[in-house]
């Protein structure tokens, strides 16, 4: 070890720790802090590069995130992704339209009804198809469920991170009560593979409503209590308020979508700014935050959890009757009872089942407002009846990329609140 | 969507503004209006849409495609949005497997970082200017690109019990 000025260790140890402050690297030194650089001895030289994951609990999947840390400062952040690449778009130009459904709802594995949705509105658009008005009213009600799912795991899992494990619970219990509404509407509790090309798979069962109706008198409830938990709890808001603030020209230009977005004050919901399905049919409220910060991401959160009930509650009061899919027999399986008197339900259905039904030359890119934001679904066809090219911009994969905005010069502690609040899902990130 | 009118007239306005080589071609799909231009102009017409009278000021997403067999075989799309007027338009360059290079747009929009080098990454394209420009998903070390159409749908031998006597000594 040498004497030098410019040794780091010459300064004792409690001098180190003052020198670490809140301000960049290269801002201006503020006066009355040229008491921790003596000499040349440039403290801030003074960095540490730390791995956080990939398989770490706190980066809410296989997320890889290379800090750079001065003290307990974070100054720069990488994130590095790809660890649960798994090739599905690659997988997507092997299989026929109707059988990729099953694996872009992998994708995003918290919102599939999203994605099934989307897919399935980029493949009737290149079909020229319509949906029947009951089939867009039973997505709507299933993707704005899926949500309420959606927000609630993410937040369950967010509390986790800062420490409030009653709310993991919670919420946990709560998401069980929607997935058990998606089991009994179509069998499955996760990837239920409900929404088809043309409509849904099947009409809804008998009590299902009465049992979103049940659902929809709970969860109001059951959000006061987690404000009631969460908002009153002084940890809580003083881990969330005033953390990683980004500017909401910053967000924009990043591509950043969703709850992040409006948490900075911006109505950009494209259930209302570019309606799809049957948005245009129902009344609801987009919540904005004011400040952008951590604890507007959540409250945006919450109160979109409230909105989509009443999205809900709107559609099932509205619910047409009529059929479920579209009565395009090229394009739909035909009714099963059909199957035992008609010669051409019977040709349909093979053909359907074995070869799938093919899709015209041509491209498009379809967009809708997923629980994380802009969910665009690219599909190129090329006259066959499997997919040229499916690509998902998925809202993660874009929204992460504001999070060394967002986490640069904050505590790492408020680092972890940053990566909770953002709220990837990798699955979605890396497809 | 900008209709088919529309369109053209921002085309017009992208050929007086950039150069008449500017717009190779405007197709209007499927109420999808879209600008095919040549690769080395993408960055000027971007820039040129961003600044326009009736600014296309968000980049959504970056992504590529093959067209095999058709040439040029690579195609690179823009979805631009309009937030203001609630509004979509591509930007469409077609360019061949030979050494494809683009000029790059994270001067203009950040948020295409991400998107341009999962395109590297996929499909082999340079983009020219990219401060980062290095594989995003596969792994670093990975040869070829694999979303191209003409590279096979591939996996890793997986061993279970059935198959393990496939794998000689693996337990060495």
């Amino acid at each position: 070890m040498t004497d030098g000025p410019r040794d780091p260790l010459s300064v004792p140890y409690r001098e180190r720790e003052r020198s670490v402050t809140m301000e960049r690297l290269d801002a201006e030194p503020v006066s009355g802090t040229a008491a921790v650089t003596e000499g040349d001895l440039d403290l801030h030289e003074e960095l540490f590069t730390i791995n956080i994951g990939p398989h770490h609990p706190a980066t809410h999947g296989v997320l890889r995130l290379l800090t750079t840390l001065e003290g307990e400062v974070v100054r720069d952040v990488k994130p590095i992704i790809g660890y649960v690449h798994t090739g599905i778009e690659k997988s997507c130009e092997d299989q026929q339209y109707w059988k990729v459904i099953t694996f872009v709802e992998r994708m995003d594995y918290l919102a599939y009804y999203s994605n099934a949705h989307v897919f399935c509105m980029a493949v009737e658009k290149l079909l020229e198809i319509d949906v029947p008005p009951r089939a867009e009213y039973l997505r709507v009600i299933h993707s704005e469920l899926g949500r309420i799912a959606s927000h609630l795991f993410g937040l369950a899992t967010g509390a986790l991170d800062m420490g409030a494990i009653t709310m993991l619970w919670w919420g946990c219990r709560d998401r069980d009560l929607v997935l058990d509404l998606f089991e009994m509407s179509s069998g499955q509790r996760m990837h239920t593979r409900y929404f088809q090309v043309g409509g849904v798979f099947e009409d809804i069962p008998p009590g299902w409503e009465a049992k979103v109706r049940e659902f929809l008198e709970i969860m109001p409830k059951r959000l006061d209590q987690y404000l009631a938990l969460l908002d009153r709890n002084e940890i809580w808001l003083r881990r969330l308020k005033h953390t990683g603030i980004v500017s909401q020209e910053r967000l924009l230009d990043l591509g950043v979508t969703g709850p992040l977005l409006r948490a900075s004050g911006h109505p950009w919901d494209l259930r209302t700014a570019m309606p799809y399905s049957s948005y245009a049919d129902f009344d609801f409220n987009v919540p904005i935050g004011s400040v952008g910060d951590n604890y507007d991401r959540f409250r945006v959160r919450i109160e979109e959890m409230r909105e989509s009930l009443k999205i809900v509650e709107q559609a099932l009061d509205g619910l047409p009757e009529g059929p479920y899919i579209t009565d395009d027999r090229k394009v739909a399986l035909p009714p099963r009872h059909e199957l035992a008197t008609s010669m051409e339900a019977l040709i349909h259905h093979f053909k359907l089942v074995t070869e799938g039904f093919r899709v015209p030359p041509g491209e498009t890119y379809v967009a809708i407002e997923s629980p994380r934001g802009e969910l665009g679904c690219f599909v190129l066809a090329d006259g066959s009846a499997k997919p040229a090219r499916v690509h998902i911009r998925d809202p993660s994969f874009a929204n992460l990329q504001a999070l060394p905005d967002m986490a640069r010069d904050s505590l790492i502690a408020d680092f972890i609140a940053c990566v909770a609040m953002l709220d990837p899902i990798l699955g979605g990130v890396d497809r | 969507m900008p209709d088919a009118t529309g369109l053209e007239l921002i085309a017009q306005a992208v050929r007086a503004g950039v150069g008449d080589e500017a717009v190779i071609g405007t197709s209007y799909y499927r109420e999808q209006a879209t600008l095919e231009v040549p690769p080395a102009r993408v960055h000027d017409v971007i820039a040129l849409l961003r600044e326009a009278e009736e600014p296309w000021d968000r980049l959504m997403s970056v992504h590529g495609c093959d067209y095999l067999p058709e040439e040029p075989r690579l195609g690179i799309h823009y979805e631009l949005l309009s937030m203001e007027r609630a509004d979509r338009l591509r930007v469409k360059t077609r360019i061949g497997v030979e050494d494809p290079h683009v000029p790059t747009v994270v001067d203009l929009f950040a948020g295409a970082d991400f998107h341009e080098r999962e395109v590297f990454d996929m499909f082999g394209v340079y983009f020219d200017g990219h401060p980062d420009m290095r594989r995003l998903l596969m792994p670093e070390d990975y040869e070829g690109y694999p979303q191209r159409r003409d590279f096979p749908l591939g996996g890793e031998p997986v061993m279970f019990t059935f198959n393990e006597h496939k794998f000689p000594r693996w337990y060495d």
